[in-house]
């Protein structure tokens, strides 16, 4: 039974992780960009969605509504400032860029909000549970994995269905003959980072309710995205869902053995899919 | 004469660190054809490329309907009117046909382009609009180009290497459709490698040899010597 339980446990955990991934999934579709600052900006939603229940006294996923739009402004911005700037044949500069980020970001948190761990309250969803069978299944965990299936399709017909996704799917295939078409390539990403910054800003207040957190914890965001991309397949928005539920489960099935081995199970887990299939399970696009 | 629409003055383009056209002079006027030859490496891809915006120039050295556009953006040129169908296709792999097309009409000029001009033109693409665009022949990609340029309603559409790599018959087929496409007004430059099929199509041609333009003249009256002697630089 524990076992059954750690399977449901980490599924849904892994509604989580896929919301962590579906931005770094997303970005890196468009413009292959790897962004080493998506961990910190995660944190940064998390640390917005803070100020913004403090200050106006709401709930933390009321202030969604604040910080969500925030998010993807700051990612337009960043992007059309700074990112564009960094792409071009060598994959070198927005790495270094990104990571640079990554420490200016930490390091802002910990002067405007200091190192102490912090969380959001959101009252009694935090502990609601619902029985089924002899399982008890958090809402907050449900309700986590209903928003990152319901973000994921969101993506999904976004990418698939409407005329920005189209400008996204066309830029990322090929970037010349996408400006011929009339689209400037630098708002077009700057669109992308937008919304996956929105999808953090999501990402970062649902962490900020599960778990405390502090300005240091980006790093370890960035990892579980990353191996969710990867376990999935590169440019594979459903797989990426995938990749974060393998990820889970194998991080609760790991603690459930040993209450040690939850990030080490899901490292593995990560590493062993690398090595049997390089590409992910469901690869839409070759690196 | 009337002012031409698009003007190369004297256009110095480089192709990365190679200078690949060296003061360049050429005039399209409204509503003409013309063809451009030269051997391969002559530069007109180049030209197209620098025309278009994907490569960065000296605003002055080309001017659109008065406008300076040699350091133009390529989307804004695009807004501006001039279209170009790329050497060897280019189809966007992960758009279907008809999202292809679509997406050439996001420019949204006016005109009589659209959506159902191109399934009349090419009736091949409605059947097949729900396929991947990696799915179709040669030709029928062609085809999709085409009228991926079409769908923004360009004044001047330029196509770089228009029957490179297609089959014979299907390359009739392309030139049959040519004068329902430039007969509204609209002007055309053409890059091609078959000077028969450039010099029956076109009003005036354009012959480089290594980035300079080596011939300028009439279709109907150069003569083979002329063209053999621009195209390989024999004396």
């Amino acid at each position: 039974m524990d076992f059954v339980n750690a399977l449901v446990q980490g599924t849904l955990l892994g509604g989580l992780y896929a919301l962590f991934a579906a931005g770094l999934s997303l970005i890196f579709g468009v413009m292959r960009l790897v962004n080493i600052a998506h961990g910190d900006l995660i944190v940064l939603a998390a640390y917005l969605g803070l100020t913004t229940t403090v200050a106006l006294g709401v709930h933390p996923l009321v202030a969604l509504i604040v910080v969500v739009p925030a998010m993807a402004g700051i990612g337009y911005v960043l992007q059309r400032a700074v990112l564009n700037h960094t792409l071009g044949d060598d994959i070198l500069p927005p790495l270094l860029v990104t990571f640079g980020l990554s420490v200016i970001i930490q390091n802002a948190l910990l002067e405007g909000y200091s190192a102490d761990p912090q969380k959001m309250d959101a009252g009694a969803l935090e502990t609601a549970s619902v029985a089924l069978g002899p399982l008890s299944l958090g809402v907050l965990p449900l309700l986590t994995f209903a928003i990152a299936v319901a973000v994921i399709a969101g993506l999904q017909w976004c990418f698939y269905r409407t005329p920005l996704g189209r400008a996204f799917r066309a830029t990322s295939d090929n970037q010349d003959i996408a400006q011929l078409m009339g689209l400037n390539k630098r708002h077009v990403f700057g669109l992308a980072m937008a919304l996956a910054l929105a999808v953090t800003a999501v990402a970062g207040i649902l962490l900020g309710i599960r778990t405390s957190f502090d300005p240091s914890v980006g790093g370890g965001r960035l990892i579980f995205g990353f191996e969710a991309v990867i376990i999935g397949g590169l440019g594979n928005l459903w797989g990426t869902l995938v990749g974060g539920v393998i990820l889970g489960v194998a991080q609760t099935v790991g603690a459930t053995i040993n209450p040690g081995w939850q990030l080490l199970a899901g490292h593995i887990a990560f590493l062993v899919i690398l090595a049997v299939r390089p590409n992910g399970l469901f690869p839409r696009i070759s690196a | 004469m009337p002012d031409p629409i698009l003007k190369l003055n004297g256009l110095d383009a480089f192709y990365g660190d190679f200078q690949a056209l060296y003061g360049v002079e050429l005039s399209v006027h409204e509503g003409e054809v013309l063809a451009i030859i030269g051997a391969n490496g002559a530069g007109k891809t180049t030209m197209l490329r620098s025309i278009s915006g994907l490569i960065t120039n000296d605003a002055a050295q080309i001017s659109y309907r008065g406008q300076q556009i040699g350091n133009a953006r390529p989307d804004v040129v695009a807004q501006m009117g001039l279209a170009m169908v790329p050497e060897g296709r280019q189809l966007f792999p992960s758009l279907s046909v008809e999202e292809n097309l679509m997406i050439g009409g996001r420019v949204n000029r006016k005109g009589p382009w659209n959506l159902r001009r191109v399934y009349d033109l090419f009736p091949i693409l409605e059947e097949r609009r729900a396929q991947a665009s990696t799915s179709l022949s040669g030709g029928q990609q062609q085809m999709v180009a085409i009228g991926r340029a079409l769908m923004s309603n360009p004044d001047l559409i330029m196509f770089d290497e228009i029957s490179l790599g297609l089959a014979p018959v299907i390359i009739r087929d392309i030139y049959k459709a040519l004068p329902g496409i430039v007969g509204g007004g609209m002007s055309a430059v053409i890059v091609e490698q078959d000077i028969t099929k450039a010099l029956a199509v076109s009003s005036r041609v354009y012959c480089l040899q290594e980035g300079r333009v080596s011939l300028e003249g009439r279709s109907d009256t150069v003569s083979r010597d002329e063209i053999a002697r621009a195209y390989f630089g024999v004396e």
